[in-house]
């Protein structure tokens, strides 16, 4: 019970923080014209795509009793702040970590609002901060709360940070736990396993509760989104120091990270001994197959998942069709089953089950990795694409079908075009979250020569010698990623532009 | 708010304003007078919206001044200038009910409670939505919707009213009645207001002056009754209802078209000028007329449409084709296709521009 307890109270106090994270990050680049808001909505994603194990490690350097903060801390002023110790710990390492599920799906749904939306509230005397608590905010909640229960639910069902933090009183490693020491024949694990999926469920069915009847569609697509205010140069100063002082807090793993890779020894004291760049010669030497491996795993179930996710999305919430709510919850309960449950099952499933015409059991090829991913990452891209379809009148589809468009054609011409944004958010998450996922591929690789990259880094992690070329080899997948979500959201932003001339009013 | 009465005309100096490098509006002036029904009239892409829009504080900064009254609201962010607008699409938020749509700007003026309720109830009396006003916009039809857009808008007491196309979404018959109750409503609360339109006949039913706008240039300010007699070019003449319009030269007193079409003038200058003639100025008939101080042609009839009230007749005249639109009443004669006609036109319904 007192494991319920504190899962719940992770779960949601992660998702204060994290939409205090997330929030002022989203309101600002989608609200203000500056330089480099698509760089800071790439670097506010860059956090998810952090192997969790290995930010548990890196933010223990940082922040842990014995990180370089408190060590400067200590010397300075002789007391300590435990910002890594037990719940606290999770909390923090998981609102960093999840934060982006908010960012990206509500940054997706306010570049969809009707400009006019926000234009009459102007004119109604409305302005700045209640503009946006009134107007924008209620109309962003379909990728509020998509982003939201994201979160919720990937904290609530984590496995790894607890475990590296060695917090054990929480639902997933009990679960775990049991597993592993007792065996898969435990039933104790499993009737945990149950209570984390039925609690996902449940949370998922609160937030679909917390959206039905609501209606957010905005009639036209006008504009590209919200207006974008120019900042004076006092303003702009206000903007950057906020968003600098959440990016520093939020990308502090990846720093750590960056410092292991490039350092000789580093273990309590503030800032590494000395300096090198063997690691990555080593890791890049020994690693090029994790990397085109990844690249292909991540990429390939990401598209998947976009193309089921619109698909199920549009089915779900446009169609009449019998048992369809029946295929989002089956969908979404992929969100609910933690990887090792998921890992456990797939081998369980497959393991006598040959790959047609070779006698390689299916488990030991290499497409189980891209199935199980494809299928770990579908509930992220399905939110995102229902946030976006939810955006899409059902009016402007009425149009197309009256002008005598087939069902097929107005989904590829009317309907997708309008959700691009929302896709491509969803086809980041997907993508930059399976890249980095290890705990069902940890499961499912069978040869090394087939094994993404963090399972790569996860390997070298295992002893002290093979931090250092860990932490290279983490910091080429977090560039490698980073690169993907910018690209994406350079595309975003021209789509956007090309929609604000084309049917502006 | 001040206690004393604000004057709430518009002018507007000078204002030009462009997307990036294209100019879309051109040395706008314009003078609105307070309480005044004023219409843009335009074709599509002429700049109605932009300079609305410019007004109530949208879209790239204009150069120029705009100012309400003796206020000079150029460089005014949109929520301090106090311009109501109603928009096409009407934009009413679908995540508050009718109700909360239309208190909306009093409670951005920090009203009370009690007094908003008041006032949200009095602005749905004013469109007779009262029985709505715990719906969803949702679950309205369109014409509701465009008359809780038009509540919301008049509830916070704005010095001027924009209209953008509001009726361009209704029916008909509902576009009708809808002009009608919008000019009675900004009649009633003398409320300064420019209405947005494409269509003529609506901006000569409900306006009291009006600008007609071509490629971002003011063409004619008048009344509706002063443009149609008298418009200053060819583009306005043809904008607002039909017109015999040819083009030819004015040269020692005469005018002649390209194929020699001859009439006297009195005009002395010579220039490069069209002819214009209304179609229901000439008067059409199969035997000839003598009148003083009238202009005679001989043509033929090519077809004709019978549209009820009256009969249009399309005539050929030395190679133009003239349009003659004659009144019809019970058992009067048609003149058939072919037949040689005889047109008479008084010199003062003829415009030289
Ligand atoms: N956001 C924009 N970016 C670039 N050009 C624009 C933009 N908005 C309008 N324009 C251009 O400005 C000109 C005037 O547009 P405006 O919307 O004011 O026309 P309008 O008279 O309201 O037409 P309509 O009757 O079709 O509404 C048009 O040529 C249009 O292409
Ligand atoms: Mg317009």
């Amino acid at each position: 019970m007192e494991s319920a307890w504190n899962s719940f109270y992770v779960a949601g106090v992660s998702v204060v923080i994290a939409s205090a994270i997330a929030l002022p990050l989203a309101y600002f680049t989608s609200r203000f014209n500056f330089g480099g808001t698509v760089l800071i909505q790439t670097l506010g994603i860059v956090p998810l795509i952090m192997p969790p194990f290995v930010g548990a490690v890196a933010m223990q350097l940082l922040f842990g009793t014995n990180g370089s903060l408190n060590l400067f801390l200590g010397d300075v002023f002789g007391w300590n702040i435990p910002f890594m110790e037990g719940l606290n710990g999770v909390i923090f390492v998981q609102s960093i970590h999840y934060f982006p599920f908010i960012l990206i799906n509500l940054s997706a749904s306010l570049a969809n609002i009707d400009r006019s939306m926000e234009e009459s509230a102007l004119s109604l005397g409305s302005s700045g901060m209640r503009l946006f608590r009134r107007i924008v905010l209620p109309l962003g909640m379909p990728g509020y709360i998509a982003g939201a229960s994201l979160v919720f639910i990937k904290v609530f069902d984590d496995l790894g940070t607890p475990l590296l933090l060695n917090v054990n009183n929480m639902l997933a490693p009990q679960a775990y736990l049991r597993i592993s020491s007792i065996g898969i024949s435990d039933p104790m694990g499993y009737v945990i396993s149950v209570i984390l999926v039925v609690i996902s469920l449940l949370a998922m069915y609160v937030a679909f509760l917390a959206m039905r009847g609501k209606e957010y569609s905005t009639t036209q697509k006008g504009g590209g989104g919200l207006m974008k205010r120019e900042l004076s140069f006092k303003e702009k100063i206000g903007v950057y120091a906020i968003i600098l002082t959440i990016l520093s807090v939020v990308l502090s793993p990846h720093l750590a990270l960056t410092l292991l890779s490039f350092s000789t020894i580093w273990s309590y004291s503030i800032w590494p001994d000395a300096y090198t760049i063997a690691h990555y010669t080593e890791a890049i030497g020994s690693a090029g197959h994790f990397i085109t491996n990844t690249m292909l795993y991540a990429g390939v179930a990401a598209t998947i998942d976009i193309i089921l996710g619109t698909a199920i999305a549009y089915i779900v919430w446009r169609t009449g069709i019998k048992g369809r709510k029946a295929l989002d919850y089956m969908a979404m309960s992929a969100l609910a089953v933690p990887g090792v449950v998921l890992g456990i099952g797939y081998l369980r499933t497959f393991h006598s089950t040959n790959m047609p015409f070779t006698d390689i059991p299916l488990t030991q090829f290499w497409l189980i990795i891209i199935i199980a991913l494809a299928i770990r990452r579908l509930p992220f891209a399905l939110r995102a694409c229902t946030a976006a379809l939810q955006q899409v009148s059902i009016a402007l589809e009425e149009a197309a079908g009256s002008l005598g468009a087939k069902k097929y054609s107005t989904i590829k011409k009317v309907v997708v075009p309008l959700m691009t944004g929302g896709i491509l958010a969803g086809f980041v998450t997907s993508f930059a979250t399976a890249a980095v996922e290890l705990s069902a591929t940890l499961m499912l690789v069978s040869a090394e020569s087939d094994a993404p990259i963090a399972y790569g880094i996860y390997v070298f992690m295992q002893s002290a010698a093979g931090r250092g070329p860990g932490a290279a080899l983490g910091i080429v997948a977090v560039l490698i990623v980073a690169l993907g979500v910018y690209v994406s959201g350079r595309i975003i932003k021209n789509a956007d532009k090309k929609n604000a001339i084309t049917s502006d009013n | 708010m001040s206690t004393k009465q604000q004057s709430n005309s518009i002018s507007i100096q000078n204002l030009s304003l462009s997307f990036g490098k294209t100019e879309v509006l051109k040395k706008i002036d314009l003078e609105i007078q307070a309480g005044e029904f004023f219409s843009f009239l335009g074709p599509s892409g002429s700049g109605k919206s932009t300079l609305l829009r410019a007004i109530s504080g949208f879209g790239p900064t204009p150069s120029g001044s705009i100012k309400i009254g003796d206020d000079d609201i150029t460089n005014l962010p949109a929520w301090r200038r106090n311009v109501g607008m109603v928009f096409q699409s009407y934009a009413l938020w679908p995540h508050m009910s009718v109700r909360k749509n239309v208190a909306f700007g009093l409670e951005e003026r920090k009203i009370a409670k009690k007094e908003i309720n008041r006032l949200v109830d009095e602005a749905l009396d004013l469109v007779s939505l009262k029985d709505l006003a715990d719906r969803h916009p949702s679950q309205l039809s369109g014409g509701q919707q465009q008359r809780i857009a038009l509540a919301r808008t008049i509830v916070v007491k704005p010095r001027v009213l924009l209209l953008d196309e509001p009726l361009s979404n209704l029916d008909a018959n509902l576009r009708v009645q809808m002009r009608r109750d919008i000019l009675s409503l900004q009649r009633r609360l003398g409320l300064t207001t420019i209405f947005v339109t494409h269509d003529q006949e609506e901006a000569n039913t409900i306006s009291d002056r009006m600008a007609v706008l071509d490629d971002g240039i003011i063409q004619q300010i008048g009344s509706p009754v002063d443009l149609y007699d008298n418009p200053v070019n060819r583009f306005v003449a043809s904008f607002l209802g039909s017109a015999n319009i040819i083009s030819g030269q004015i040269k020692n007193q005469q005018f002649k078209s390209s194929n020699n079409l001859t009439l006297e003038t009195n005009i002395k200058k010579n220039k490069k000028c069209d002819l214009i003639i209304r179609p229901q100025s000439i008067d059409i008939s199969t035997t000839k007329k003598q009148n003083k101080n009238s202009y005679q042609l001989t043509g033929q009839v090519l077809y004709f449409e019978f549209l009820g009230q009256t009969v249009r007749y399309f005539v050929e005249v030395q190679g133009h084709e003239f349009i003659i639109d004659c009144q019809h009443t019970k058992d009067k004669k048609i003149i058939n296709n072919n037949e040689k006609v005889f047109l008479n036109i008084t010199t003062d319904q003829i415009l030289f521009l």
